[in-house]
């Protein structure tokens, strides 16, 4: 199998951000190939948001994970641990070498991301609707000690089905925090079947205006368009909290994967791991070729 | 009990004086009219701890006003936070502004705390043990507004979580101190306040909190209550009237439920021959008294053994008193069930 070199080049090396996207997508892989199943089709479609977030937007430190002055990421989508994690060895705050302990006994990268367990991983997420609150806490302390890191928190589309999501959002414009940053993952597709089936949330963008919000929202697989919204949403002066909603794909550059119709928990056959390894590695070869960054 | 039916017309009941009997809503105090009390101990205490303690922090959900929180909001308003009527969010943000470094007291009533809030005190306080100090009014039956208000299974709720430190005080005297102690206490609690003109008892008996400790208030021969609560009052002053009939009963105060002293409570169960009586406010289901009726089982101590508490049914709304008497809780309900039970 061709793996890249296990050392992820360091930040702010000259390693372009779908270069990164691509590593979390081959550690998502590996680590859902470790458990033969999991939230692979979600962890491939936030890939390129992850990568934004922590190769262009993130202040943080990989060797202290709790440094004062970072930007706190709360993952309140526990399930999406596989992409975080992910990320996260891409970032140097966890051990390449430890991924393949994922999801087994006394691993330090459970199924769903707990504070307790992981480096870098700052709430215990999980029960879904709790995140959004909890960062609006979080919001409040870093004012009260004046300190201007952000807080992220990423959310999914059917997490906001959850009631309490709409009394953080009315918190957070009532307490006019603009440190916050909203990132919702919007992949239409939930336990039950496709999200706005399930509860449709649209339109979510003048929802969240209409709350007090700072709303941008994109293609969520697009690098330079995400780059531009988090530009946007960490520059904006309004006193106002912001949302990011990205519009992503399913299972993300595998396209045998992506067909399939229920992916929320997905089932991958045990010689289907290196055929997906080999869609993205060939994938990625092509772009070279042709100069994509 | 049997409920009239709602289309049994009623007359007007009128009190011992002909006055017209009237429900004890949220701003009432639970305190008798010649009782000794203190007002808003629990905001009080906080202001004063919070002069050294610049990581105190307070947040509500609309009810700093019926919480007492409205002391500390006056006196330091900056580091009062409105997190409006959404219990949900005052949680969890609590958990968030602890994560910071805070100490955070977070106040609402208790049924709004132990209902509807509990996954997020579950999962985003208890599961870290953050710092976070929930303290809530109206615990039990102090309220005639009905079960909306009355939150007669908050402790059996989070008896059942780890990390959560359980408080249930007696008085004025008592909240002051326990609120000290919490915030001296590393961890989640969860505080039973009562609110207003609170009474003043255990001051009179050289009563000092300690977190986590039972103290006996007096002793006696023939009965050991084991209580908690305003019920710890309630016992005192059924002792006082049972002394009269040549009945001696000794008062054991619990005013943490959790982690409980079972140490205490052994000992002083194992001391042959008294009747072991249990007064809560608070259902018989899942509170003190089935806490300490598993400690002695296991221990093997098997006195004869009462729980003096809530029935385990949705309460009545009305007046407090009538309400207190019909369900167990007043003095004179405690004196007839104990001389029942001997």
């Amino acid at each position: 199998m061709n793996h890249p070199s296990s050392a992820s080049p360091a930040r702010g090396a000259n390693v372009s951000l779908q270069e990164r996207a691509y590593r979390i997508r081959r550690n998502a892989l590996r680590m859902g190939e470790v458990q033969g199943q999991g939230y692979i089709a979600q962890a491939l479609g936030v890939a390129d948001v992850l990568a934004v977030s922590y190769f262009h937007a993130l202040k943080y430190r990989p060797n202290e994970p709790e440094w004062e002055g970072r930007d706190r990421f709360l993952l309140s989508i526990g399930h999406y641990a596989i992409a975080l994690y992910s990320a996260m060895i891409e970032a140097g705050i966890l051990p390449e070498n430890e991924l393949e302990t994922y999801g087994g006994d006394d691993s330090r990268l459970p199924m769903s991301g707990m504070a307790a367990y992981t480096p870098g991983m700052e709430i215990t997420g999980g029960s879904l609707g709790q995140g959004l609150g909890v960062a609006v806490g979080f919001c409040l302390g870093l004012k009260r000690k004046s300190n201007p890191a952000f807080v992220y928190n990423l959310l999914s589309d059917g997490e906001l089905d959850e009631g309490s999501t709409w009394e953080a959002a009315m918190s957070a414009s009532s307490h006019k925090l603009d440190n916050l940053i909203g990132i919702v993952d919007v992949n239409l597709m939930q336990a039950d079947g496709p999200s706005t089936s399930i509860s449709n949330f649209e339109p979510l963008g003048p929802k969240f205006e209409a709350f007090g919000w700072h709303v941008s929202r994109v293609d969520g697989n697009d690098i330079p368009a995400l780059i531009a919204a988090f530009d946007a949403a960490r520059a904006l002066q309004a006193p106002k909290p912001r949302i990011i909603i990205c519009d992503t794909k399913m299972a993300k550059g595998v396209p045998f994967l992506e067909a399939r119709e229920r992916n929320h928990f997905l089932r991958v056959e045990a010689d289907e791991w290196a055929k997906a390894l080999d869609v993205l590695d060939k994938a990625r070869a092509t772009a070279i070729i042709r100069g994509e960054p | 009990m049997t409920k009239l039916s709602k289309y049994t017309p009623r007359q007007v009941k009128l009190g011992p004086n002909g006055e017209p009997l009237k429900t004890s809503a949220m701003i009432a105090s639970i305190a008798g009219p010649d009782q000794r009390t203190a007002p808003a101990p629990f905001g009080h205490a906080l202001v004063k701890l919070a002069e050294t303690r610049p990581d105190i922090v307070g947040m509500t959900a609309d009810l700093s006003k019926y919480t007492d929180l409205f002391v500390f909001s006056k006196a330091y308003p900056d580091r009062f936070y409105q997190m409006g009527m959404a219990e949900a969010v005052l949680m969890s943000a609590a958990a968030g502004m602890a994560r910071e470094g805070f100490t955070v007291f977070a106040t609402t009533y208790a049924v709004f705390a132990s209902r509807r809030a509990y996954d997020f005190i579950c999962m985003a306080i208890a599961e870290e043990n953050l710092n976070v100090k929930i303290v809530c009014a109206l615990p039990g039956l102090t309220t005639g507004y009905g079960p909306s208000h009355q939150a007669t299974e908050d402790i059996a709720i989070f008896r059942g979580l780890p990390n959560m430190t359980i408080i249930d005080p007696c008085d004025a005297h008592e909240i002051s101190q326990a609120t000290a102690a919490i915030v001296e206490h590393k961890g989640s609690v969860y505080m039973r306040l009562l609110r207003g003109n609170v009474p003043l008892v255990l001051d009179e008996y050289g009563y000092t909190f300690e977190l986590g400790k039972a103290k006996v208030i007096r002793d006696g021969r023939d009965v050991l209550v084991i209580s908690t609560g305003l019920m710890t009052m309630r016992a005192l002053e059924a002792a006082k009237v049972l002394r009269a009939d040549n009945v001696d009963v000794a008062v054991l105060h619990v005013p943490t439920i959790k982690p409980l002293d079972t140490a205490t409570i052994l000992a002083e169960a194992s001391k042959g021959g008294r009747l072991v009586v249990v007064a809560e406010n608070h259902s018989v289901v899942g509170g003190l008294g089935e806490a300490v009726a598993g400690t002695l089982m296991r221990a093997g101590v098997t006195p004869t053994f009462r729980q003096i508490g809530l029935p385990d049914e949705f309460l009545d709304a009305g007046a407090l008193p009538t309400l207190h008497d019909r369900y167990g809780l007043s003095t004179e309900a405690v004196c007839r069930q104990i001389k029942g039970w001997l």
